[in-house]
């Protein structure tokens, strides 16, 4: 009867991370089309919207199953309970992926800032390195590396006034920028959201290790 | 909080057979201590221990410190009837006396030496309410207790123990002998009476113990693994073995 309930908590874990893995694929993806003007990159994605809300979802099921038939406690219950909440941070991760790839449709074929775009560049990788770091403390249990992304967490903020600076610059420099320019408004934004939701993931990972509730995000930094 | 009963370094062995190990463990005043474990972890020996029912068995050695407000109960001049006055126990079977509903509640406090029929009466009514208990039997006082089904006899006995007005009630899974609605009538009973009262409940019924339990200790092969507040105990306990016990993997 046990082995059945950690077969499917096993199982479940799998899920969770394959959908993390998914959704930092998804967030390389987007980017990676706005930077390289890519709208055929950007349209295949919308064309997959589906696929994470469906599988935050499918997993979310389980995860109730899971509290309703087995009904777990302790440790076994945080390990449910953590995957239920961290797997709706994923999904809006998964949203906010796919609105940069929106932006990447609607900002073809305008003047670009170049140096806003490097920066873009240099902030995806950040995020991304963000999400590899709060799957792998999630997988490892490691509640250090996991509160270490609330310092990337900054180093991301410091990325979006940098590029929002560029950004004023460019427009500055080139009036014809202005339209390319509010969709770097949007996608540095959509970063950084996506960046306070891996902290959230991160904060799961905390209570899921030593049954602790811990609020990294400090409220008054909303932007 | 005050601690009623204080145990330390508790063994106890049967003939060559250790069954306690050294058990440290305190009780609050007026707090429901639930202790669980796998059977025969030792957890109803330790209880048994708490108001001196191991004294009869043959070649049973107890060592250690108990104290009830202080006062070590295992002493020479321990009163013994006194003590199980202050430290009553329900049973896991029901247990009422061949005789009415009335008589079995008033028992305890004949033996006392009570005379006053008035105080008796009154007792009686409020041990009963108590119990929660008094509405299904304020008109059949003077029937026989062991008519009642077995969920009414065991609020009944409840009745019975609290009528002597003790300070602590050991229970020795009281309600694995009930049907689940009976088993809830006994949960509500001891909920609305644990302010009043100090619980001691050993149960295999996990998620009885987390529905009412303040405290909870976790006995495994005669040692006291683990002890906390219920809800610590239930969603982050310091042992793997605890969250493993608690999850139904053994026991």
């Amino acid at each position: 009867m046990h082995e059945i309930f950690l077969d499917e908590l096993k199982k479940l874990n799998e899920e969770f991370m394959e959908m993390g893995v998914y959704v930092n694929d998804q967030i390389d993806q987007a980017t990676r089309a706005f930077v390289d003007h890519d709208k055929k990159a950007a349209q295949s994605m919308v064309d997959d919207q589906e696929k994470v809300p469906k599988e935050s979802l499918r997993i979310q099921k389980k995860a109730l199953e899971l509290m309703a038939l087995q009904q777990p406690v302790a440790t076994d219950f945080r390990i449910v309970i953590s995957i239920l909440k961290a797997v709706t941070d994923l999904e809006r991760i998964g949203e906010n992926a796919l609105s940069i790839a929106l932006e990447t449709i609607r900002v073809k074929g305008n003047a670009r800032i170049e140096p806003v775009e490097d920066t873009i560049s240099e902030m995806t990788h950040n995020v991304r390195h963000m999400l590899i770091k709060v799957l792998t403390a999630y997988v490892q249990d490691d509640k250090k590396m996991a509160r270490d992304v609330d310092n990337n967490h900054n180093g991301i903020y410091s990325d979006y006034i940098k590029a929002r600076k560029l950004i004023v610059k460019g427009v500055e420099k080139n009036p014809d920028t202005a339209v390319a320019a509010s969709s770097y408004f949007v996608v540095i934004r959509l970063l950084e959201r996506i960046s306070d939701h891996i902290v959230n993931i991160a904060s799961w990972v905390i209570y899921k290790t030593t049954g602790k509730l811990t609020e990294l995000i400090d409220p008054n930094d909303a932007l | 909080m005050k601690e009623i009963m204080t145990a330390k370094n508790v063994k106890l062995s049967y003939g060559n057979f250790e069954a306690l190990h050294g058990i440290d463990l305190d009780f609050p005043e007026k707090r429901l201590t639930a202790l669980i474990g796998p059977s025969g972890c030792g957890k109803s020996t330790f209880l048994r221990c708490l108001n001196r029912m191991n004294d009869d068995i043959t070649g049973v050695k107890i060592s250690g410190d108990i104290r009830f407000n202080g006062k070590d109960i295992y002493s020479p001049k321990m009163d013994l009837v006194a003590l199980r006055k202050h430290v009553g126990m329900v049973f896991q079977q029901p247990t009422p006396f061949p005789f009415s509903v009335y008589d079995n509640v008033a028992y305890g406090l004949r033996i006392a030496g009570v005379k006053d029929k008035k105080l008796i009466e009154q007792r009686v009514e409020e041990s009963l309410k108590q119990a929660a208990i008094w509405d299904e039997t304020k008109d059949n006082l003077k029937r026989n207790a062991q008519a009642f089904s077995g969920g009414q006899q065991q609020r009944i006995c409840i009745a019975r123990t609290l009528a002597i007005r003790p300070e602590v009630v050991l229970l020795d899974e009281p309600t694995s002998a009930l049907d689940p609605i009976s088993s809830m009538e006994i949960e509500k009973t001891l909920m609305s009476l644990k302010h009043k009262y100090t619980f001691i409940m050993v149960t295999h019924n996990l998620q009885q113990a987390s529905r009412v339990a303040d405290q909870v200790a976790f006995l495994m092969n005669g040692n006291l693994i683990e002890t906390g507040p219920t809800e610590k105990m239930f969603i982050s306990p310091k042992n793997k073995v605890t969250s493993n016990y608690l999850n139904g993997r053994f026991g």
